[in-house]
C-alpha cells in the first residue's frame, strides 16, 4: 500500500505529468504565470480541487445513475471551485483579484475532469484522493517552472523581491516584454516537454503519417 | 442496481446532489460574506490612500488603513450641477456614502446616463450621474485633498483610479490605479511608482480655466506636461483623454469650480 500511494503521489509529476505528457490545462498555465506569488496560490487552489472532487465522486461513484454521470461530476466540481473561490475572496483578496475569473474556470479545467473520469470512477477515494493530490503537484512544478522564468526575465524579480534591477527603475536590466505574455509560456512549456522526451523516449508519440520516399517518375506511373 | 439507473433513481439522486451543492454552496457564501466585504472596502481605502500619497505598502500596514482613511470626509456629488448632495437629497436617492460604489450602478438607468459622442472623449459610453468625493480637511476646517473616482478607455479595457488633488483643485497631488488592463511591461507602467512621481505638483487648469494638463510624448516641460510612457503611446492617450474627461464639464468640472468659489 506505501509504494502504491508514493506511485500515486508522484508518477503525475514527470512520468505521468498533465501539462508535458498529456498536454491538459494548458489554458490557466499561460495565463495565471506571470508572477510567482500568484501562481502558487493558483496551484494551491486546484490542488485542493482536484483531490477534493476525485474524493468525493469516488465516494458516491456506485449511486451515480451512468446518464447523469458527467453532469453529477460536473456539479461537484463546481460547488468546489466556488467554494475556493470565495475563500480566497475572503482569505487572499489581492491575489484573487489577480487570478480574477481563472480560479473559476479551474471548473473547465482538463486535469479535473480528466481525474474524474478516468481514475476516482474506478478506484475507491483513499486512493482516489491521493490521484488528485498527485496530478495537482504535476501541474503545480510546471506551473512554478514557467512562472519562476517568466517573472524573473520578465519583471527581474522572484515574488515580486526585486532579484534584476530593471532599466525603468534605475538598474541595468531590460525586462523581456515576451515573457510577461501568453505566448512566452507555449515556449516554455515547449522546451520542457523537448526535455522531458528527451530522457524518457517512451513518452515520445509514434508519427500518426509518415511522408512516403520520392520515387521517379517512370516507377510512379 | 437496476434501480439507480431507473428513471425514478435518476431523478432522486440529481434531487439530492442538488440539494447538497446548494446549501454547500450558500451556506459557504454566507459564512464568508463579512470577510469579503471588509476586504473590498479595505482595498478601495488604501487605493484611496496611495493616491493620496498616504500610503505605501512597504512602509505601511494594511491595519494603518482604517485609521488613516477615518480622517477623510466621504461625500457624493451632483457631477452636473457640482452640487454636494445633503442628506434629505440622499435618503430620497437611497444612496448611503460610505458604501454608494459608482461602478455598480455603472448601467443604472436611474443612476447614470449614456454619453453623446462628442461628450464621450474618455471612451466610458455612460457617466454616472453621482459621483463619490473624499475630502481630507485641514485641522481649521479647510480643504488639504480632494480624491475623486476617475476612469477611462486605455489600449485593452477601461483603467481605474484615484487622481488626488490639492485643496485649491487644481494642483495634482497624485494618481493611481486599481484595475486595468494595458500590457505588462509597457502600458502597465502606468501603475510604475516613477511614473506616478511625475504628477504631484503638476496643475490642471490654465488661466481661462480649461484643463491644460496633458501627457505628451517625450519629455513633458512645465506645469501642464506629463511625459508619456515609452512603448505605450494608446495608453498614455487614453490617461490623457481620461484627465479632459473627468475634470472637465462633464466630469467634476463643476464641482472644483464650486469649491475654488466657495
Amino acid at each position: 500500500m506505501a509504494t502504491d500511494t508514493k506511485t500515486l503521489l508522484f508518477k503525475p509529476v514527470v512520468a505521468e505529468n498533465p501539462i508535458t505528457l498529456q498536454i491538459l490545462g494548458i489554458c490557466s498555465a499561460l495565463a495565471v504565470t506571470t508572477s510567482l506569488r500568484v501562481t502558487i496560490v493558483m496551484c494551491i487552489a486546484l490542488t485542493v480541487v482536484v483531490a477534493f472532487s476525485n474524493f468525493f465522486i469516488s465516494m458516491v461513484r456506485n449511486y451515480m445513475p451512468s446518464s447523469i454521470r458527467i453532469i453529477i461530476q460536473m456539479a461537484i466540481i463546481s460547488a468546489l471551485v466556488i467554494a475556493v473561490d470565495q475563500l480566497l475572496q475572503a482569505f487572499a483578496y489581492e491575489v484573487s483579484k489577480q487570478l480574477s475569473v481563472f480560479v473559476g474556470l479551474i471548473i473547465t479545467n482538463c486535469i479535473v475532469m480528466g481525474r474524474a473520469e478516468a481514475f476516482a470512477m474506478k478506484n475507491p477515494p483513499v486512493p482516489s484522493f491521493m490521484d488528485g493530490i498527485g496530478n495537482g503537484l504535476g501541474y503545480s512544478s510546471v506551473l512554478l517552472i514557467l512562472a519562476t522564468v517568466r517573472e524573473l526575465f520578465g519583471s527581474g524579480s522572484l515574488f515580486g523581491i526585486e532579484i534584476f534591477p530593471l532599466v525603468s527603475n534605475g538598474g541595468w536590466y531590460q525586462g523581456n516584454g515576451l515573457m510577461l505574455l501568453a505566448p512566452s509560456a507555449f515556449f516554455i512549456i515547449g522546451f520542457l516537454i523537448w526535455i522531458v522526451r528527451t530522457k524518457r523516449v517512451d513518452q515520445v508519440e509514434k508519427n500518426e503519417f509518415h511522408i512516403a520516399p520520392h520515387t521517379t517518375q517512370e516507377v510512379a506511373h | 442496481m437496476a434501480t439507480k439507473d431507473s428513471v425514478a433513481g435518476t431523478i432522486k439522486v440529481a434531487l439530492i446532489l442538488c440539494v447538497v451543492c446548494s446549501v454547500f454552496i450558500s451556506s459557504a457564501a454566507v459564512i464568508l460574506k463579512p470577510f469579503q466585504v471588509a476586504n473590498k472596502l479595505l482595498d478601495r481605502n488604501k487605493n484611496i490612500l496611495s493616491a493620496a500619497g498616504m500610503f505605501d505598502p512597504a512602509l505601511n500596514s494594511n491595519a494603518e488603513v482604517d485609521e488613516l482613511f477615518a480622517r477623510f470626509t466621504i461625500q457624493v456629488v451632483e457631477l452636473d450641477s457640482g452640487e454636494i448632495l445633503g442628506a434629505e437629497r440622499l435618503a430620497e436617492l437611497g444612496i448611503d456614502p460610505a458604501t454608494y460604489d459608482e461602478r455598480s450602478v455603472f448601467s443604472d438607468t436611474q443612476f447614470s446616463d449614456v454619453l453623446g459622442e462628442d461628450e464621450d472623449i474618455a471612451d466610458l459610453k455612460r457617466r454616472v450621474r453621482f459621483s463619490t468625493v473624499y475630502t481630507l480637511p485641514t485641522e481649521d476646517g479647510a480643504v488639504e485633498t480632494i480624491v475623486i473616482p476617475v476612469s477611462g478607455y486605455g489600449l485593452w479595457g477601461t483603467m481605474y483610479g484615484y487622481l488626488a488633488l490639492d485643496g485649491d483643485g487644481n494642483s495634482v497631488n497624485g494618481i493611481g490605479f486599481y484595475e486595468h488592463k494595458e500590457t505588462p511591461g509597457l502600458g502597465g507602467e502606468i501603475n510604475n511608482p516613477r511614473w506616478k512621481s511625475l504628477w504631484p505638483g503638476k496643475k490642471v487648469y490654465d488661466e481661462q480655466g480649461e484643463v491644460a494638463l496633458n501627457v505628451v510624448k517625450g519629455t513633458g516641460e512645465g506645469d501642464f506636461e506629463i511625459d508619456g510612457l515609452s512603448g505605450a503611446s494608446l495608453t498614455s492617450r487614453g490617461v490623457d483623454n481620461m484627465i479632459a474627461f473627468w475634470l472637465g464639464p462633464n466630469g467634476f468640472g463643476p464641482f472644483l469650480t464650486k469649491l475654488n468659489e466657495g
